[in-house]
């Protein structure tokens, strides 16, 4: 059994469960006084400013922030107690612009994506579109928290689902201490269970990639060598295998920020990122290739903005409206949260990009 | 008050600011140094975290503490290191008493 962590910042009424006063908190500070350059200003001196988008490559849907973990460096601040979830009316909505979209490959993500009710519904009626890559990313505890889940592993098989999930570390500390009591364990079973039906084997086209981010205020090291160490260390330990491990960097936005300030690390942490500042990744970041889409329909330049509430820049802003071409033609909107997919190789939800 | 200031770590490039050449040559050795080679970059940077210790160096243990985290190095595997580094700072004292000996059996004859 796995045991959560904490409450979310919405539950616990935090003042940083708010996007504008996280916002605030970014742009005060280090940034208002001149000691470090804003994101614009960064970006500006490297002759990239504004951002603009390049061919749209992924649609990513978030399909509800509720999950059955609470964990410490949660951007979406999901858990049990969010009741924000899409409804079928909405999905239709996205499944219309599935079918049209130039993108090639579909991102559902949550909270835990299985826990919409319609979660199953929806997967059976994208898959008909045929995307090229489906994705679906998966905490893995969801697959052995309740029977009713039990059979996940064989329902995304039957649809060819590229499942990307996250783990923190090889050990059960870390990992632990980052996710909840008893989240190893039930990752390492539900791993053993993807395993089984083929998924992450060796040649087997069932894609199992993972997904790390650092377990502290520090950045990831490189993603080669993590994935090395990840890949030796599961073999050895628990027979598991996996195709491939993206390296993440938590950005300083809700439950993440929190942590860095209440932990005396947030100044650290962002010169930390200012100075790995790299401008080849901000030329292939993620918001250049993906459009994020909210449980409510809303359209958002990445997952980070869509958190802190920053709808694109566009006169099309809703899914319901959506024209790829006009949202094409948009300026992305940056803050200084943005110095955390370019911060070294970058970070993406596809691990590197520089 | 202390001489130490944390802060300092950051400003540790601007030693180039005052002899570019000799700066830059030491920032282009270090880099080298850490390199992955015949050994790994994991392992060297436990090895500089013992040495961090042995050198009672504080910006290095911040560094390399900071590093091995990166680097997914579990904090029972650094404090392994830390002790082989005091291990053989004291056993480099210790061995020392040998000269004592040495000294007391000659001028006791």
């Amino acid at each position: 059994m796995t045991k959560v962590k904490s409450q979310s910042l919405h539950k616990r009424q935090s003042k940083l469960a708010e996007a504008q006063n996280q916002m605030e908190f970014l742009s005060n500070g280090l940034f208002a006084n001149g000691e470090l350059p804003t994101f614009a200003e960064k970006i500006k001196k490297s002759n990239q400013f504004p951002l603009r988008p390049q061919k749209l490559e992924i649609l990513q849907i978030n399909v509800g922030y509720m999950c059955n973990q609470v964990c410490e460096h949660c951007h979406v601040d999901a858990g049990p107690d969010r009741k924000e979830i899409m409804t079928r009316e909405t999905m239709q909505q996205c499944l219309d612009v599935i079918k049209t979209t130039g993108a090639h490959t579909l991102d559902l993500t949550g909270g835990a994506p299985e826990m919409n009710p319609d979660f199953r519904w929806f997967v059976e009626e994208a898959s008909k579109a045929g995307v090229k890559d489906f994705i679906v990313r998966s905490n893995l505890t969801i697959m052995v928290s309740n029977k009713k889940y039990f059979d996940l592993p064989e329902f995304f098989k039957k649809y060819n689902i590229h499942i990307v999930s996250s783990m923190p570390h090889w050990t059960k500390g870390k990992t632990d201490k980052q996710r909840g009591e008893g989240v190893f364990d039930a990752s390492i079973k539900a791993l053993k269970m993807l395993n089984e039906v083929g998924y992450g084997m060796p040649d087997n086209p069932l894609k199992l990639d993972l997904v790390y981010n650092p377990s502290g205020a520090f950045l990831p090291s490189d993603q080669a060598s993590m994935e090395k160490d990840f890949k030796k260390a599961l073999l050895e330990d628990f027979g598991i295998h996996f195709h491939n491990l993206f390296a993440l960097t938590n950005l300083p936005i809700s439950r993440f920020l929190d942590f860095l300030i209440a932990s005396d690390n947030y100044e650290d942490y962002m010169y930390n990122l200012v100075e790995a500042f790299n401008p080849a990744a901000v030329a292939n970041v993620m918001c250049t290739n993906t459009l994020s889409v909210s449980w409510d329909g809303w359209l958002y330049d990445c997952d980070f903005n869509q958190m802190l509430e920053l709808k694109v820049a566009s006169k099309v802003k809703h899914i319901s409206e959506y024209n790829e071409t006009e949202l094409n033609d948009r300026n992305i909107i940056i803050s200084q949260h943005c110095y955390g997919c370019t911060a070294g190789a970058g970070s993406s939800c596809q691990g590197t990009v520089a | 008050m202390t001489y130490y200031d944390p802060k300092d770590l950051r400003k540790f490039g601007n030693i180039t600011d005052w002899s570019e050449t000799l700066g830059t040559k030491f920032f282009d050795y270090y880099g080298k140094v850490f390199e992955e080679g015949a050994l790994s970059a994991r392992e060297k940077s436990l090895i500089a975290l013992a040495v961090a210790h042995t050198e009672l160096c504080p910006y290095c243990i911040d560094a390399y503490t900071q590093d091995g985290l990166q680097r997914g190095i579990t904090k029972e595997e650094m404090m392994e290191a830390v002790h082989v580094g005091a291990a053989i700072k004291s056993g480099a004292s210790l061995v020392h008493g040998v000269m004592m000996m040495n000294k007391v059996n000659k001028l006791e004859g």
